[in-house]
């Protein structure tokens, strides 16, 4: 187990002993996380292993039953209201399923935060929007659409466009290019990249896309049984020595982890 | 007590909806008076609460005018009290039925679509990413549907008021052939000011009832199109039930001695 962060400031988000059950359904079970300043760090784990509840407990949607969350040194876990709101405003997310307002055309989708959260006129705003339509591939026309027009691929990069386009501090990835074409995969894992680079943003991505993964991210870490059983620079991530990452990224069903099936 | 159990168990659960439920009218109305406020967004859903409501109020108004002088026609004949009836009728609509029925209307017309469409953004992660967006959902959603139905509501009754008031007097004239002279002046002669305020502050109540129930019923919608097809029928019924039950003290508080 590697949990150094590369660079020697306080992490930026730092996550320890997060517990969160639905029911007596355990789901995440003592997580220990670190995100440094302007790292991105990516977790991978099977499908419905709590990736995406993770996301939720940081940003507050769900309420963890014990642990500890810090973000820039401020405990988020039991926060709310306005003390709440100012933590969020640190971040951009890009939900799993996009989760576009329907009521609302593509461009004041994208614009949203800018209008409502930073109180933004509305045709600056706009011109922003398109611009950050037009780094996701989308031209004018998709602009004024509403998000029930569109293909699942392009609710996905909307969703990234308004991920994005505040400016955020730290951005989540939920599965980013999951429902891309290879091509635009590739081009959403470069804007991903140069997001980073230009707004020194940390981002929380998870992918199952291993390709993907190795692009975007400097530090992989895996969730697996409710905990994080492995973490270590991406460049790292072939020789983990770990039988359960390894078994992972080479997608193989014969394993430690045991898929709950029943052959037919 | 294996008796006791489930009433003890049915019990709990009602206490700790009610809780959750008055906890969220406070915070929704505490969120209609601290800024930011959306003009646009209670503009939108004034229309929906009560432009668009307009015709089916109307209707059920003046049918439930017309009815009115009919049966206390044929009831009051039996005591040669028919010249009664433009005072049961203007009693009756503007004290109860203006505000019930319509109240009962806009209950299922826009207590249902609140509740489907914030039932949709819940389970389709949209209230969650209203959230991300430094947008609070109780000041998005939430308040400018309470401000709508609030000051709506007693417009739309007010208007009600009149149509159910002008079914009244059509059927007295045309059917039962009174002056329409005299049947005016009787008219105005029994409108009394606390009758019609006491409708009108039932209506601004009911209005929060319904769309405070959308809301709740939406807000807390869980599990895919089932959850919302739940919190749609939960929304009405429990919005119905509260108006009865609510009209009843309203009424204790106005008119009991
Ligand atoms: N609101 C909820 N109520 C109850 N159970 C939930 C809720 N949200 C998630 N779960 C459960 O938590 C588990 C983890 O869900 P999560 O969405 O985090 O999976 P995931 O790791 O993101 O999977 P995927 O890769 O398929 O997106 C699942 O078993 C799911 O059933
Ligand atoms: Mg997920």
């Amino acid at each position: 187990m590697n949990d150094s962060t590369p660079t020697n400031q306080a992490p930026k988000i730092q996550i320890r002993g997060l517990k969160k059950a639905f029911g007596d359904k355990v789901i995440l079970d003592g997580v220990d996380l670190d995100i440094g300043q302007g790292e991105s760090v990516l977790v991978i784990g099977g499908s419905g292993s709590g990736k995406s509840v993770l996301l939720k407990c940081i940003l507050g949607l769900l309420h963890p039953d014990s642990g500890s969350i810090l973000v820039d040194g401020q405990e988020v876990v039991g926060l709310y209201g306005s003390a709440l709101e100012e933590v969020r405003a640190k971040f951009g997310m890009l939900f799993q399923n996009a989760a576009l307002f329907d009521s609302l055309p593509v461009w004041e989708n994208v614009a949203f935060g800018l209008i409502q959260g930073k109180g933004m006129n509305r045709e600056e705003a706009k011109a922003v929007a398109l611009e950050k339509l037009a780094s996701v591939g989308l031209n004018e026309d998709v602009a004024e659409l509403s998000p029930a027009e569109l293909s699942g691929g392009m609710r996905k990069r909307v969703g990234l466009a308004r991920a994005i386009a505040s400016n955020p501090e730290i951005i989540f990835f939920d599965e980013p290019t999951t429902g891309l074409d290879p091509i635009m995969g590739d081009v959403i894992d470069r804007l991903i990249v140069s997001c980073v680079k230009e707004l020194g943003a940390s981002t929380l991505s998870i992918t199952h896309d291993m390709a993907s993964a190795r692009r975007i991210s400097d530090r992989i870490a895996m969730l697996y049984k409710g905990k994080i059983i492995w973490s270590g620079p991406t460049k790292s991530i072939d020789s983990s020595g770990n039988p359960y990452v390894e078994q992972f990224i080479n997608g193989n069903s014969e394993g430690p982890i045991q898929m709950q099936v029943r052959s037919l | 007590m294996p008796i006791l159990q489930p009433v003890g168990r049915t019990f709990i659960a009602f206490l700790g909806a009610a809780g959750r439920l008055t906890l969220f009218a406070f915070m929704a109305i505490a969120h209609c008076f601290r800024p930011p406020i959306y003009p646009r967004l209670i503009g939108r859903q004034m229309m929906a609460v009560g432009y668009y409501s307009l015709p089916v109020v109307g209707l059920t108004a003046i049918f439930t005018g017309m009815v009115l002088a009919l049966q206390s026609y044929t009831g009051f004949a039996r005591f040669s009290a028919e010249s009664a009836i433009p005072n049961v009728v203007i009693v009756s609509i503007t004290r109860e039925l203006g505000p019930v029925l319509a109240g009962l209307m806009v209950a299922g017309r826009v207590g249902a679509a609140m509740a489907a469409e914030i039932g949709t953004m819940r389970v389709t992660e949209q209230i969650d990413a209203l959230y991300t967006l430094s947008t609070n959902p109780f000041k998005y959603l939430v308040a400018p549907r309470l401000i709508a139905g609030v000051v709506t509501l007693p417009i739309l009754v007010l208007i009600a008021d009149i149509i159910g008031v002008f079914g009244g007097y059509l059927v007295s004239i045309y059917k039962l052939g009174f002056n329409p002279a005299t049947y005016i002046a009787n008219t105005i002669d029994f409108v009394q000011v606390q009758d019609v305020v006491s409708g009108l502050v039932k209506a601004a109540v009911f209005g929060f009832l319904v769309t405070l129930m959308g809301c709740y019923h939406g807000y807390h919608s869980r599990g895919g199109a089932q959850g919302v097809g739940t919190a749609t029928t939960n929304a009405v019924v429990s919005a119905s039930i509260l108006i009865l039950c609510f009209n009843y003290f309203i009424t204790e508080l106005f008119f009991a001695q």
